[in-house]
């Protein structure tokens, strides 16, 4: 809602700076969103006549012109604007004056000397309007300054209202809130009703009591639409931010920026019998005021008359039975529609309106006589003449349909409860005086009945609220609080979110967050899943699914970093992935677990001296991996995953649950996606890293260890894990460790074998273990590989 | 005696004039080999009478002694000398880089989130999560969103398809973290509900919500932190104390000022928007919104299971991205999703 300052102050004038109001109006809940002046910032500007126009001698496009700038004399102006003609009113710039961005001197033009410059609105900054001078009426006086006279030096205050504050959708709403919070006294405009000069009236139907249960509706004949707007009328409504457009349309702006009442003039003319509030028949279709034809949905009320739609009620009027410059007779309507009959109707058809905007938050439903008389009154005065003739109110109600005030009571213990403020009941009934409604006071309790302008007064919290705003949130204390304090559980066996990240942070990763929406080809690509939860209403296409891995992100980020040529690339995401479920929780029909994502590529230290580069390999994320999860013993198996590298990828598991997966990107994607060299990754269930194993001790041998090492040869493709499971199966407890430390195939071995080394650390806690209780376990161990893996002791 | 003197002179000058080791055992056979001067003189001592002999022996003895401990003093003095020589030669050049990993960094936003955490952690609050892909029970209706409700249009919150691809009207992805209030309500009621009163209720809620909603300023999928305290004595007082504390420990700026400004939200009443201005810096002496807050609305404890008659709390929400930009002065929010590494790496 933008107003001028000087139409507020006109109603309520309280002794506050402009600053101070708006101070005023944040802090009691009217954002001040935006506040400028109605004018730049300029001096010594008057009414100026221009008294003659002779071309200029030496150039074709500049007039020489006379004007009479009253006690500041006769002046001649070097002019060079199209509109410029004797007798005519314009702004005039003395010499000295200071314009936004240039100061005005006596100047030779083209060898004739100009003493000022006559102004087009642009140049005043008013508007952007630089077609010409800005013509002044013919009424202004010779002399005057511009900003007095044009009433200029006015701030223009924009306030982003919340929804639940309709009430301050007008200069009186506004006003009656200055007025409750400063006490200053409100001055309203006086409207006495029009009495009827003749008898015509149209019959109102409401024939949908519940969208509209009040209409105000008057014929008024004999009008001029073509009179001028008066200045006053058409500054205040442009200071709005309305366009003035004719008198009669202005007037109808100015009765609901003033009132908050919004109206609606039909040409009488264009109608036919009766009015009707009624809901739309099958089909049925109108031609907007903005040129739209809409097919209202069955839940939008219409106005129309006994044979068509004439209006979107509430919403818009229709082209058809609009007013226009012919137009000398005319319906008025003022009605109150009920908000959730107007909510959401104009937003779904593509456009807002000043009417539905005020309607769906809530329109007094006590206005509309008062607002019809007003406009009628405006009306007379500004349209009329000898043959305008006034026909009675016609007031069609549903008293049943109308919003209930009903009364609601408000404790003051319960105020200071809430508030944690120690308010008196006296306080807080001085406080309920100024709403200016019906306040019953029982003991320490107040009967409040919410006025008919306020729709957001329906139970205590409402009051509560409205004793907080007048008290005003600034005079309520920010103590530390006081709190029961016990301590917080810190269950061992848990680890948080953070801390994971700070492992991957120290191991090199950087932390990105991505999109939850992907392509829905990252997810074909890299997840497999032709089938993905799709949103209905996305951003735009790239961003239209639901993701099942975190992969596409992470590629994405590799791919632009890449661009950016960071050759190296060690990234992590912890987020969720979306998957359809029929057992999921705690949404039915979706599992959307927390993911942690890695991606490594490039080369694995980042380039130094003395250190050879070597690109990242599938061992040394899984490396990551197993640090990740130190203490606990992973299981990787292979895995086929449409995003990996076929023979480079594996499935993690944890105590024989699948966990996720680690691997070697897919060469097409690594083409497809430009990423250079393979990235490796991971993702895996962060609930799997959350819960962590308590530490078990175990005794701690003060006996030597002794030290074996064991080269086996074994089949090329002999997968290494089962070889040491087997081993670890038959080990006795005195096997503290089996390292593998070495893996080597080529020469010296004979073709399709591999020897791995193992080292095997004994100890015993109980004794120095003898050189036979060694033996027996080497045998143990090479025979477990000879007998199971086909395996031979290297020589 | 006067040769022995000299004989001892000559000797140490001959090994102070040996620079290497080779020359030093050449000097010293000269001296103490087997044909070595002092060797010869002892050999001699045979020819004497014995009182000569004895004097003479003596005299020899302790010239061999000086000559010996010439001997070890030079030796010494070359080890040293040659240990100094290698340990020059080894020096490096310690101005190089050291060698090893890199380290990586938690995103700026996760970690404003940890300092928020812990901030409220030592006032008790503990952290809560909630899915993001919601139903509209949790995040319009149980939150007093009235049926009609703007932020409810597929203008303003992202619907799914079903798998008939037919707009999906129950769920959305959450446009707040305040479903996250709901749900602990209802678990922490069931869970204390054999207790007359039960405990309070502190938690924080961080994480990813989404609007639709995309330029310079708005990104479609942001952070947001839900906080909620419910008890039987928690005041709009108690919710200006905790969230000025809390700002002003984020930003560590004791002159920080927050305002309480009256504002609208469904679910809490009274509300307030709070705005802060920094008293130095760029952004001095502008009021910047910061979040949203109030007193938890009575349908709202209702629909979580509460007696709003008994207790009271407040509920706040603010946006940690908006948070992180303000703190490092941070001036485009896409850069937290773009994943550039020359961004990220600016928070180690």
């Amino acid at each position: 809602m933008q107003f001028p300052e000087s139409w507020l102050r006109a109603l309520v004038n309280p002794p506050l700076s402009t600053d101070e109001l708006c101070h005023l109006l944040t802090m009691a809940g009217l954002e001040v969103e935006e506040r400028r002046a109605a004018a730049a910032d300029f001096s010594n500007v008057v009414v100026a006549r221009v008294l003659s126009v002779e071309k200029h001698p030496d150039a074709d496009k500049l007039k020489l012109c006379k004007v009479d700038a009253g006690a500041h004399g006769q002046l001649q102006i070097v002019c060079g604007a199209p509109n410029v003609a004797p007798d005519m009113r314009v702004p005039c710039a003395l010499v000295g004056a200071k314009l936004p961005g240039i100061e005005i001197r006596k100047a030779k033009v083209r060898g004739i000397e100009s003493f000022g410059m006559l102004c087009s609105q642009r140049e005043l900054g008013l508007s952007d309007d630089h077609g010409g001078l800005m013509a002044l009426p013919d009424d202004a006086p010779i002399g005057a300054d511009i900003r007095e006279y044009l009433n200029l030096d006015d701030t223009l205050i924009t306030l982003k209202l919340t929804p639940n504050r309709a009430d301050c959708q007008s200069l009186i709403g506004i006003a009656r809130e200055v007025a409750a919070l400063t006490g200053a006294p409100l001055t309203l405009p006086a409207i006495d009703p029009v009495a009827k000069t003749i008898d015509d009236t149209r019959g109102i139907v409401l024939d949908a009591p519940e969208a509209c249960p009040r209409y105000c509706g008057r014929i008024v004949r004999g009008v001029n639409a073509k009179a001028p707007t008066p200045d006053w009328m058409k500054q205040r409504i442009e200071r709005c931010g309305i366009r003035s457009i004719s008198a009669l349309v202005d007037v109808t702006n100015y009765v609901m920026l003033e009132l908050g009442q919004p109206l609606h003039a039909f040409d009488d003319a264009q109608l036919a019998g009766a009015i009707h509030v009624r809901m739309p028949k099958a089909g049925e279709q109108l031609l907007l005021l903005n040129e739209q034809t809409v097919t209202p949905t069955a839940d939008t009320a219409l106005i129309a008359d006994e044979q068509k739609p004439l209006a979107l009620a509430g919403i818009m009027g229709g082209e058809h039975s609009g007013i226009n410059d012919a137009t000398t007779d005319l319906f008025l309507e003022s009605a109150f529609f009920t908000p959730t009959a107007i909510a959401g109707k104009a937003r779904a058809l593509g456009f807002s309106s000043d009417a539905s905007h005020r309607y769906e938050r809530g329109v007094d439903f006590e206005l509309q006589r008062r607002a019809i008389e007003r406009a009628t009154q405006l009306i007379v005065d500004i349209c009329g003449g000898p043959s305008t003739r006034v026909g009675p109110v016609t007031e069609a109600v549903s008293p049943e349909h109308l919003p209930k005030r009903a009364p609601v009571r408000l404790r003051s213990a319960r105020t200071v409860k809430v508030l944690g403020i120690p308010l008196s009941a006296d306080q807080i009934g001085k406080l309920l005086a100024g709403l200016g409604t019906k306040v019953e006071r029982q003991g320490d309790d107040f009967i409040v009945t919410p006025p008919s302008h306020r729709f957001d007064m329906e139970i205590e919290e409402d009051l509560i609220e409205e004793i907080a705003r007048l008290h005003g949130y600034d005079n309520i204390p920010a103590p530390p609080p006081t709190a029961q304090s016990a301590m917080l559980p810190l269950p061992e066996a848990r680890r948080g979110p953070m801390a994971v990240r700070h492992l991957l942070a120290e191991r090199g990763y950087f932390e990105v967050v991505t999109f939850s929406f992907v392509e829905a080809a990252w997810e074909a690509d890299f997840a497999g899943n032709a089938n993905p939860v799709t949103l209905a209403n996305p951003i735009a296409s790239q961003m239209g699914v639901m993701r099942t891995t975190l992969l596409g992100g992470l590629v994405a980020v590799l791919a632009a970093n890449r661009k950016r040529q960071t050759e190296r690339v060690r990234i992590f995401e912890i987020g969720r992935i979306f998957r359809r479920d029929g057992a999921g929780q705690p949404v039915a029909g979706f599992d959307q677990p927390l993911r942690i994502g890695g991606l490594w590529a490039g080369p694995v230290v980042p380039e130094q001296w003395g250190v050879p580069t070597r690109h990242v390999d599938f061992f040394d994320i899984k490396g990551d991996l197993e640090a990740l999860f130190a203490g606990q013993a992973l299981a990787f198996e292979q895995l086929a995953h449409p995003a990996l590298h076929p023979g480079r990828a594996a499935k993690v598991s944890l105590g024989g649950t699948p966990i996720g997966f680690v691997g070697e990107l897919h060469p097409q994607w690594v083409q497809k996606y430009e990423l250079g060299s393979p990235p490796v990754v991971f993702e895996i269930d962060l609930a799997a890293w959350l819960a962590q194993p308590m530490p078990v001790y175990r005794e701690v041998s003060r006996f030597p260890a002794v030290t074996r090492d064991l080269a086996m040869t074994v089949a090329k493709e002999q997968p290494f894990a089962p070889l040491l499971s087997a081993f670890r199966s038959v080990a006795p407890d005195i096997v503290q460790e089996i390292r593998l430390f070495d893996v080597y195939q080529g020469k010296g071995l004979p073709d399709g074998q591999k020897s791995v080394a193992f080292r095997i650390v004994m100890q015993d806690t109980e004794r120095t273990l003898e050189d036979q209780d060694v033996e027996a376990v080497v045998a143990k161990l090479i025979g477990v590989a000879v007998e199971q893996f086909g395996g031979a002791l290297r020589s | 005696m006067d040769n022995l003197e000299q004989l001892v002179a000559q000797a140490t000058a001959d090994f102070g004039a040996a620079t290497e080791p080779a020359k030093l055992e050449e000097a010293k056979a000269r001296y103490l080999g087997k044909d070595g001067s002092l060797t010869v003189l002892l050999k001699g001592l045979g020819k004497l009478p014995p009182e000569e002999k004895k004097r003479a022996g003596a005299a020899i003895n302790i010239a061999k002694q000086a000559v010996e401990s010439a001997l070890a003093a030079r030796r010494d003095a070359l080890k040293q000398s040659q240990l100094e020589a290698q340990l020059a030669s080894e020096s490096l050049d310690i101005t190089l880089p050291g060698r090893g990993q890199s380290r990586g960094a938690l995103h700026p936003v996760t970690r404003s989130l940890e300092r928020i955490e812990q901030l409220f952690r030592s006032i008790g609050f503990e952290v809560a999560d909630g899915p993001e892909i919601e139903g509209d029970w949790h995040n319009f209706t149980a939150l007093n969103t009235p049926e009609k409700h703007p932020a409810r249009s597929m203008h303003d919150t992202f619907y799914l398809l079903d798998a008939q691809g037919r707009v999906q009207e129950d769920v959305l992805l959450r446009t707040h973290t305040s479903p996250v209030q709901i749900r602990y309500m209802q678990a922490h009621v069931e869970r204390y509900k054999h207790l007359d009163t039960m405990p309070e209720i502190r938690i924080i809620a961080p994480g990813r919500v989404y609007r639709v909603d995309s330029d310079a300023t708005h990104s479609p999928m942001f952070h947001q932190v839900e906080g909620l305290w419910v008890g039987e004595h928690v005041s709009f007082a108690d919710l200006k104390g905790v969230v000025a504390d809390f700002l002003r420990r984020f930003f560590e700026s004791d002159d920080l000022k927050v305002r309480f400004r009256p504002s609208f939200f469904p679910f809490t009443e009274p509300s307030a928007e709070i705005d802060v201005a920094f008293m130095s810096g760029a952004l001095e002496g502008r009021w910047l919104e910061i979040a949203g807050c109030g007193m938890v609305h009575p349908n709202v404890l209702r629909f979580g299971g509460i007696d709003p008659e008994k207790y009271t709390g407040f509920a706040f929400g603010m946006g940690p991205d908006r948070l992180t930009m303000l703190r490092y002065g941070i001036n485009d929010l896409r850069l937290f999703f773009e994943g550039d590494l020359r961004f990220l790496s600016q928070f180690q």
